[in-house]
């Protein structure tokens, strides 16, 4: 072992000859951070702040005023932003916890029963890690129309609740699973449903982490759903209504963007925290990530 | 054997029912209507005609802004993007894989982090940087560095559009696929690394290439799929920077802007959705091209 001078992956401890690698990546890190930094400090600056010229990076004096003010706004056609927050907070919940189960379920089918379409399905599936949701807008569009789900709330929900990646992530973590603590509980008298909660879902957490995240950052951040399919006000997502900040915010107006970082600050502060709850999770999924 | 759980057992459908039902109707059927729609003309009031693939060739034979502008447009994007995107991704898995635990989650976090909130609701923090009176950030900066005498339109600007587009979807582009790729590099057995060097592999980079990527090729693949995904995912962006829709003079328009402002603003279903169909084949094309450098046969 003396002998091997090559890699050192996933040291256990710091060494300077770490140093060069980090050279790299700290700038680097910091380079990518700083757009998240300057929203969080243009959150908290005052009016006048954000009219200086020149314009500052950091905040001077923080204050709450522009939470306060987007917290007290309503859209023009009276809809109070509280409501949009209140639309999202609900349909990111229901689709989160409906994603789970339902790609959980399909995944321990897939993975640990026999049947004839059982290839057929997860190459299918596995095909449709491909799909651009963006490219068949126009019949989906038309299928929502036909399915009466236009101005529906639902139309928030349904489409997301079928995501390839889920499957094939929680897919792949079941086949880690081995057969034979199956078959000793189906030999104690376990049913196929106590099999699956009691047995498969405590053992795959770490992939139902993961789909948790990688939903929650699809349907929190999903603007489509409100500007094609909904035309009630005060049915739409609090993201949509973000968007619409921003596209009001021309080069010139300086006042609305108090709001829409405060608004941004919003959006990006849920993903971080979950993700650093779950971290440990995702990457444990992620080592059994691969496509063969 | 395991003959018995066989036969009866129809169990299976129940787990799998509500994923296929939902999974047939909002990915299966719009892709066949897509393909299907393609060949008619419809402008959503009257039912649709069918045309054979005069859609198509319109598409390719008439439509100046399609093979001037957007296609040319989507494939530097894509290739700059894509490639880009998922080479950075590597390197800098890599990287992180060879310092300490504590250090490489806080650093794994921060470049994971604009993938979170990455694309249209991120647009907000970049219009208000490339903001193009003299107190947008950048214009400021410069000007008072003196690269700048007068502020640049960025957004607005057909020279600039692009390449705003592109580093903004490079910043965010660092998501699953690079997560799948750190935790790759991670699980490869140092033995194997030994093994390779009592072989007679002599430098890192020997090492990259023979040992890391061949022992990881489950996960590159897995992060080409999502890259190639990513980036077509990404077609919003332009539209969402400039806040228009054509973008100024098509500098940013791509494929997916093409067919929103032919399905949705103009109404020609049958048309946008031809544009559909060729937007899957590229992508699949794109998949395709990895599969085959990093697809196992077995």
């Amino acid at each position: 072992m003396s002998a091997f001078q090559g890699t050192k992956m996933n040291p256990s401890k710091f060494h300077k000859s770490q140093l060069k690698f980090l050279a790299f990546l700290i700038p680097l890190a910091i380079f990518m951070a700083l757009p998240i930094v300057y929203i969080f400090f243009h959150a908290f600056k005052p009016i006048d702040e954000l009219f200086a010229y020149p314009p500052r990076f950091f905040v001077d004096k923080p204050t709450f005023q522009n939470f306060i003010d987007l917290f007290s706004k309503t859209n023009d056609t009276g809809v109070p932003m509280s409501r949009f927050l209140f639309n999202s907070v609900v349909v990111t919940l229901i689709v989160v916890v409906l994603t789970v189960i339902i790609s959980t379920m399909a995944g321990y089918a897939l993975s640990k029963k026999n049947f004839k379409m059982k290839k057929a399905i997860f190459e299918i599936n596995t095909l449709a890690l491909m799909f651009v949701p963006a490219a068949v807008a126009i019949p989906r569009y038309l299928l929502i129309d036909e399915l009466g789900l236009i101005n529906n709330f639902l139309v928030h929900i349904l489409p997301l609740l079928a995501m390839p990646i889920g499957l094939f992530l929680v897919k792949q973590f079941i086949d880690q699973i081995p057969d034979e603590l199956l078959e000793a509980a189906r030999l104690d008298g376990a049913s196929d449903f106590q099999i699956f909660v009691r047995i498969i879902v405590p053992l795959v957490k770490p992939a139902i982490a993961t789909i948790a995240i990688l939903s929650f950052q699809l349907v929190w951040n999903s603007i489509e759903s409100s500007s094609l399919y909904v035309n009630d006000e005060g049915l739409k997502t609090f993201s949509f209504y973000m968007s619409t900040l921003t596209s009001t915010v021309d080069g010139n107006n300086v006042a609305g963007q108090g709001l829409a970082a405060a608004a941004s600050l919003i959006m990006f502060i849920p993903n971080l925290i979950i993700f650093i709850i779950l971290q440990s999770q995702v990457m444990n999924t992620m080592a059994h990530s691969g496509i063969k | 054997m395991k003959t018995k759980t066989i036969k009866r057992d129809r169990s299976h459908w129940m787990f799998l029912a509500p994923y296929i039902v939902l999974f047939t109707t909002f990915i299966i059927i719009p892709v066949g209507a897509a393909i299907a729609l393609s060949f008619t003309y419809f402008n959503a009031i009257e039912t649709p005609t069918f045309i054979g693939l005069s859609n198509y060739v319109g598409l390719l034979t008439q439509d100046e802004v399609f093979m001037q502008k957007v296609l040319p447009n989507t494939l530097t994007f894509a290739l700059i993007v894509g490639p880009g995107g998922y080479i950075l991704s590597f390197i800098l898995a890599w990287l992180l894989a060879q310092v300490p635990k504590k250090m490489r989650t806080v650093l794994a976090l921060i470049i994971y982090s604009p993938s979170m909130t990455a694309g249209v609701a991120m647009a907000v923090v970049w219009t208000i940087i490339f903001s193009g009176d003299e107190t947008g950030y950048l214009n400021s900066l410069l000007l008072t560095m003196g690269v700048l005498l007068e502020p640049i339109q960025w957004l607005q600007s057909p020279e600039y559009l692009m390449k705003i587009m592109i580093f903004v979807t490079l910043w965010g582009s660092m998501g699953v696929g690079f997560l799948a790729m750190l935790s790759g590099v991670l699980n490869i057995n140092t033995e194997i690394y030994e093994a390779g060097y009592i072989d007679g592999i002599s430098n890192r980079f020997q090492e990259i290439i023979y040992i890391t990527i061949p022992s990881m090729k489950p996960q590159m693949l897995f992060g080409a799929v999502m890259a190639v995904v990513g980036t077509f995912q990404a077609g919003a962006i332009g539209v969402a920077l400039s806040g228009a829709n054509p973008t100024p003079q098509y500098a940013g328009q791509l494929m997916v802007n093409h067919l929103e402002d032919y399905g949705f603003i103009r109404y020609e279903m049958g048309y946008a959705a031809a544009v559909s169909v060729v937007l899957l084949i590229v992508v699949y094309v794109f998949s395709k091209v990895a599969w085959r450098l990093f697809g196992e046969k077995d």
